[in-house]
């Protein structure tokens, strides 16, 4: 019976349909507890409890909304397009998980070993946006369309942004794989590159804030002005697809701020001389070092939203184009003078 | 299998580049555009060309048509004015095409570009960097032409800033940096007032009386 | 010197991180939520709530049809048809008040000059269909009725006060 699981296990197609049902049921089971949990933070930085009436302490809350959600009627528009109408969450969701495919959980661990993982990445970011465009289009809605042209033109100025920070990684690392990314980091925690790449570390995360259309960036769905934006005329499945692409997008970026500036599934003990901890099982790599990092970023998601009020839609694109752009080009600057410098220890020529 | 997975991006290719030009609604021709670069670049990536088919959908996919969606969603076309001199220009345009479409078969035809003019591209194994080739070749062969490329965007870049900064005095506008600097003690003045003594409640059996 | 200031407090973020360690510390404090079916906040003598219409300690109705509520009512949801009855005395053949169009603003409250409208406590009622919250003389007399000993403590406590 288990040679039989095994041969089959072996069938290329069967191994890789394995793969992606071990990243995407974890990944799915997370987002919705990542709404849990962010319905939990901010009550709790509010000074209230949140949920907590579904389940105990609220725990199931997450699935009561996800069968809320979808056995709610689907309502099309009057003067919608149907098919760009139900293209549009469907666009979303495919580029948001497809980007996982490149996302390594350790040094093996990796679906897709793509040498140009960066750049795809990037890429299915950047067509996520599409499902943005359509929806807005497709709604015959003026609040839709208004939150398509702010989405539009907001993830594409701090993509720009995002993509020069990740230069600075590529500069440093010398490859656009990620797991050589992870690997250049290694010897101790100030292997990381988070540290000469600070500036573009703060600003890679801020993008990814921005590209996500999340607080305080979250012009795109700004309640008070154009109702809920892009996705007003969605209900039942479809908006909960939107839902999740959008946490889906927030751990992705989470995981990719942890895997490129926190050094991913090193340990941050590792040769650290204080009290043996450098020899010990606390300093090899893992994947609990890898997902506690991300769980970091994904907090601060959470902090953020709870603690700043929205951008003004001129402040973010000032912000984007003439603070960070600049800084990043400053930056790209200093990492060519230490890289000649041979600063060490992340710039040594190998 | 990757004959099969070819057909398919290129029949997809094709459809939706004849759709880009005939669809009447701009906005959906936009998006068929999208859907080309989609298929050209998955075309690309049957070549091992994994890089610039990435940078395919980056740049234009994810960059140049977001704006052209944005400008043509804002525009409002009329259709029927756009349709007036169809039958009357159809001649000149018909002659026009063709002079355009023999050029470009001239230039990019079968002559020059026909499969016998080049031998099969050799595979490379799974760990050949696509990206480190082009950029050996890019600074070292062709870093004259690589930079006058970049000469020339950036005075593109310059070129439009310039066409499209104006500065208008008369018009009214927000400094953002003056309203950052501002503190509260700029625009509020706290004023303390003495607080008057509250009343006490009068017992109720008093009010009876 | 002040913009030089300016310039490394924006660049450094030290504002927003001001704000994060407010909300930073706020996750921690204890909750005030009171979680409502259980637990209920402290309520003001003065609440208004749900309508209702006294009687004397006799039985007697207090309303005398004046339509000083109807009058002043700023939602119109006061409707009222007076009739003299037998015994000579003016009542009112129907007092209704609308509680969908009901602001709950507590004037006819303050104009009724036997105290016979008033406002109770109750705020957790409903109504399955639209006319279950069109009440009547007969359901107004009934709240009143019903809660007669917290309206009258309620009136003697606010009593100093009118």
């Amino acid at each position: 019976m288990v040679d039989l699981i095994l041969s089959i296990y072996e069938i290329p197609i069967i191994n890789i349909l394995v793969k992606i049902i071990a990243i995407l049921v974890p990944l799915l089971l997370t987002v919705a507890y990542f709404t849990y949990f962010e319905r939990k933070i901010i009550g709790y930085m509010q000074v209230r409890i949140g949920p907590n009436r579904v389940g105990p302490r609220g725990w199931l809350q997450p699935i009561a909304d996800a069968m809320k959600l979808m056995f709610k009627e689907i309502i099309f528009p009057s003067g919608a397009n149907k098919i760009l109408f139900t293209i549009a969450p469907t666009l979303t969701i495919a580029t948001a998980l497809a980007a996982w495919a490149v996302i390594p959980f350790g040094a093996e661990m990796v679906l897709a070993d793509l040498n140009v993982a960066l750049l795809y990445i990037l890429a299915m970011t950047s067509v996520g946006v599409y499902g943005v465009i359509l929806a807005g289009w497709s709604s015959n809605s003026k609040y839709a369309i208004m939150s398509t042209l702010r989405t539009a033109a907001q993830v594409v100025s701090y993509e720009i942004a995002m993509g020069f920070a990740l230069v600075g990684v590529v500069m440093a690392a010398r490859s656009l794989n990620i797991g050589d990314i992870v690997a250049g980091q290694s010897g101790s925690i100030w292997g990381w590159y988070m540290w000469p790449l600070l500036p573009l570390f703060v600003i890679y995360f801020i993008s990814g804030v921005a590209e996500t259309n999340r607080a305080p960036f979250d012009v795109a769905e700004g309640e008070s002005e154009i109702v809920a934006g892009f996705h007003v005329e969605y209900s039942g499945i479809l908006f909960a697809i939107f839902f999740l692409a959008e946490y889906a997008n927030m751990i992705l970026i989470s995981i990719m701020a942890a895997l490129l500036f926190m050094g991913g599934w090193l340990s941050p003990f590792q040769g650290v001389e204080f009290l043996g901890l450098g020899s010990s099982f606390l300093a090899g790599s893992s994947i609990v070092w890898l997902l506690s990092k991300t769980a970091i970023f994904m907090f601060l998601f959470l902090w953020f939203r709870a603690t700043f009020p929205r951008y003004r839609y001129d402040q973010i694109m000032r912000l984007g184009w003439k603070v960070f752009i600049p800084i990043t080009i400053v930056w790209i600057y200093v990492i060519g003078i230490m890289y000649y410098a041979e600063l060490a220890p992340w710039f040594i020529k190998g | 299998m990757e004959t099969i997975v070819f057909y398919v991006f290129s029949a997809f290719m094709i459809l939706s580049a004849l759709m880009v030009i005939t669809v009447h609604n701009p906005v959906r021709a936009a998006f068929f555009l999208v859907l080309t670069f989609f298929s050209s670049a998955a075309v690309w990536l049957l070549l091992e060309a994994e890089f610039l088919a990435i940078i395919l959908i980056i740049v234009y996919v994810g960059a140049v048509m977001v704006l052209f969606l944005f400008v043509v969603m804002m525009l409002d076309v009329n259709l029927a004015e756009l349709k007036k001199g169809f039958v009357k220009n159809l001649p000149l345009a018909v002659i026009v095409a063709l002079a355009m479409f023999a050029m470009i078969f001239m230039v990019v035809g079968g002559e020059q570009f026909g499969v016998q003019n080049f031998a099969v591209p050799e595979r490379h194994a799974a760990d050949y960097s696509n990206v480190s080739a082009l950029g050996q070749l890019l600074y070292t062969e062709y870093v004259y032409s690589f930079e006058i490329a970049a000469v020339i965007l950036l005075v593109g870049i310059v070129a439009a800033i310039s066409l499209t900064l104006r500065r208008r005095p008369n018009t009214r506008h927000q400094k953002v940096e003056d309203q950052v600097a501002v503190k509260g003690a700029d625009r509020l003045r706290v004023v303390k007032v003495e607080s008057q003594p509250r009343k006490h409640t009068i017992d109720n059996a008093e009010v009876k009386k | 010197m002040k913009q030089l200031t300016q310039f490394f407090n924006s660049l450094f973020l030290a504002e927003l991180f001001k704000g994060l360690s407010v909300t930073g510390r706020y996750l921690f404090k204890k909750k005030i939520t009171v979680q409502y079916p259980e637990e209920k906040t402290p309520q003001s003598y003065r609440f208004r709530g749900l309508h209702a219409q006294r009687r004397y300690a006799n039985g007697e109705e207090r309303c005398i049809a004046c339509k000083l509520c109807e009058a002043i009512c700023p939602a119109l949801a006061i409707s009222i048809e007076s009739e003299e009855r037998e015994d000579g005395s003016r009542r009112t053949k129907s007092y209704d008040i609308d509680l969908t169009k009901c602001i709950f603003c507590g004037f006819c409250e303050e104009s009724c000059p036997v105290d016979a409208i008033v406002e109770t406590r109750i705020f957790e009622y409903h109504g399955e269909e639209k006319s279950d919250l069109y009440m009547t003389k007969e359901k107004l007399l009934a709240v009143g009725d019903k809660y007669e000993e917290q309206i009258a403590a309620d009136r003697a406590e606010d009593a100093s006060y009118r």
